[in-house]
């Protein structure tokens, strides 16, 4: 099984970034969990305590065909069974762009855990700019559907997203943008196809 | 039919029980008589047992035929067998009647030794804990001292999560389908008028009508047309009944006109002789006894923090009798307890029944989570 994952992070560069940021025995969340590849990663390398969300049948079975601890949810009706606080960390990985709530989503992962961890596609990256210059839709390997049958709704640039942290008062702690594996520094909502996040909650909230 | 894989013929045993067992209520029952049977090899580290807990109107023949003839296998049987979800190549699988019960298990209508005559109205009262304790002595009567696996739905559930309760060093992993951590009101008010039915039945004698040589059919043939109706989903029921009329037009008298009231008959019948009342009416009050957190202010989760155990909650989007909601709450105090648990909410037209029914998807998910079930001993 542990093979397994780590084949799986071998075709997914931001498996290692997201387990730089997670301290080892941490209690993890990951919404719209897939198949539990990340969470099964994570649990062998730093021996987490992992619990994954999904709502997807197949994913579903997936999971627990994989041995990971799933719970069928919407994740658009909120966190309602997770207790504020009681994560470490709450990942949403490649799903945000997919949410009709996207403020309500970001705030239940804040609410659950002490951090965020999000990863999204940069819709600023040149490539898609460039079809949209050339009177298109973009599709690329991060975006690989077509506009009538995609299942995002709210794609964003790495500033709009940062825009709206800014809004809703979330810290971004940490942030890498990548592009086919590689760091980007330079210019990163152009030539960056995917944004890497933590943050936390910027003032103390009571529940 | 497509010819499936199964355990085959089947024998029930009986384990005796000579020491008496001390009841939650206070009372004792002397002693007592488990009938069980058993699919599958018991390993010789003893450490792939896995326990079937049975509903309401459950027992101990959960798979095979006992016979050839037999017109039907028991009542889990697509669950059970080599190669099903729950294999019996790696499996070895307890299935049992409780105590209460009348199929063999030491139950009202068997002879109270002090008395040398039916138990009757005598017979005490029996809970999910009491039938877990006596669940646990027939391991130990069988050499078991961990169980891979206690698995069951509904009442069955409750067992099961009960057992993480008790025993939480004896149980590797539950198995609670369609499930609930107590009874809603709704559903006590549906156990009252079941009983009702039946106490009210002028056969019913205060429950001493085998003296009498009578049986109170008339009530638990209405308490059980009442369960069938909680059982499906208007949509099911819609989709096999309708509005169906057996002879096509109106008849304007009180005989049997549309196909639901058939079913209903039919079922009613079928269960008024095949089940005892006095069982059926404490089968029901163990139902509504159990409540875990009770004890604990009504908090679940400070209740289940006994537990080890990993689980598997499994619910049914059309089950009102057992909500998906209320599954969601054992979940809930699963989560605040850091366990390890799963949970599926399957999509299903049958409502409760469905944890009886061979739904694909649902079938899948017991099989993924049963195949990750080491049968090697634990810590």
């Amino acid at each position: 099984m542990s093979t397994k994952f780590a084949r799986a992070a071998e075709q997914r560069h931001d498996f290692a970034l997201i387990a730089n940021w997670i301290q080892p025995k941490s209690k993890v969340l990951d919404l719209g969990c897939g198949d539990g590849a990340l969470l099964g990663y994570l649990r062998d390398k730093l021996e987490i305590k992992a619990y994954g969300v999904e709502n997807d049948d197949t994913n579903l079975l997936d999971c627990i065909s994989n041995g990971i601890s799933v719970i069928q949810m919407d994740l658009e009706a909120g966190l309602a069974g997770f207790d504020s606080l009681s994560f470490d960390y709450v990942i949403l990985s490649q799903t945000l762009q997919a949410m009709v709530n996207t403020e309500g989503v970001l705030r239940e992962m804040l609410r659950v855990g002490k951090q965020g961890i999000i990863t999204f596609p940069n819709f600023g990256y040149w490539r898609h700019r460039i079809q949209l210059m050339a009177g298109h839709m973009p599709v690329s390997d991060r975006l690989p559907h077509q506009w009538y049958n995609t299942p995002n709704l709210h794609l964003c640039t790495i500033d709009d997203f940062e825009s709206l942290c800014d809004k809703m008062g979330i810290r971004i702690t940490d942030r890498i943008i990548i592009n086919e594996g590689n760091t980007v520094n330079f210019m990163p909502n152009l030539l960056g196809s995917l944004a890497i996040y933590r943050f936390e909650q910027a003032w103390p909230i009571t529940y | 039919m497509q010819d499936s894989p199964s355990v085959g013929l089947v024998a029930p045993q009986t384990a005796h029980f000579k020491d008496p067992l001390t009841l939650k209520s206070g009372e004792i029952l002397p002693q007592f008589d488990i009938v069980y049977e058993t699919y599958g090899t018991l390993n010789s580290s003893k450490s792939n047992a896995v326990l079937i807990c049975h509903a309401l109107s459950g027992n101990h023949h959960a798979a095979g035929k006992h016979a050839d003839t037999d017109k039907h296998p028991g009542w889990w049987d697509n669950l059970i067998g080599p190669g099903k979800p729950l294999d019996t190549n790696r499996f070895f699988v307890i299935a049992l009647n409780n105590l209460g019960g009348c199929h063999g298990s030491t139950g009202p209508a068997s002879i109270n030794p002090a008395t040398g005559k039916p138990w009757g109205s005598k017979f005490p009262m029996l809970t999910v804990e009491d039938w877990v304790a006596s669940q646990a002595g027939l391991a130990d009567h069988l050499g078991i001292e961990q169980l891979a696996a206690v698995v069951g739905g509904s009442l069955g559930g409750m067992q099961a999560l009960q057992w993480t309760l008790a025993y939480p060093d004896r149980v590797r992993h539950a198995l609670v389908i369609a499930s609930a951590p107590n009874l809603t009101a709704q559903n006590l008010a549906f156990n009252e008028v079941a009983r009702q039915a039946i106490m009210t039945d002028p056969e019913f004698y205060d429950g001493d009508y085998y003296e009498k040589e009578t049986v109170p059919r008339r009530g638990l043939r209405i308490a059980r047309m009442l369960g069938h109706i909680t059982y499906l989903s208007d949509d099911a029921m819609g989709a096999k009944f309708g509005r169906k009329l057996r002879d096509g037009n109106f008849k304007y008298n009180f005989d049997v006109e549309f196909e639901m009231e058939s079913y209903l008959r039919y079922q009613g019948d079928k269960f008024a002789t095949a089940f005892d009342a006095n069982s059926y009416l404490r089968m029901t009050k163990a139902l509504d006894y159990f409540d875990p957190a009770f004890t604990y202010h009504g908090d679940l989760s400070l209740a289940l923090a006994k537990a080890k155990a990993k689980f598997l909650v499994v619910s049914f989007t059309s089950d009102w009798r057992f909500s998906p909601a209320r599954s969601k709450e054992i979940v809930k105090a699963l989560l605040d307890n850091e366990l390890s648990v799963s949970y599926a909410e399957v999509t299903a037209a049958h409502g409760h029944d469905a944890f009886l029914m061979p739904d694909a998807h649902y079938h899948q998910i017991l099989r993924a989570y049963i195949n990750n079930i080491s049968t090697g001993a634990s810590a």
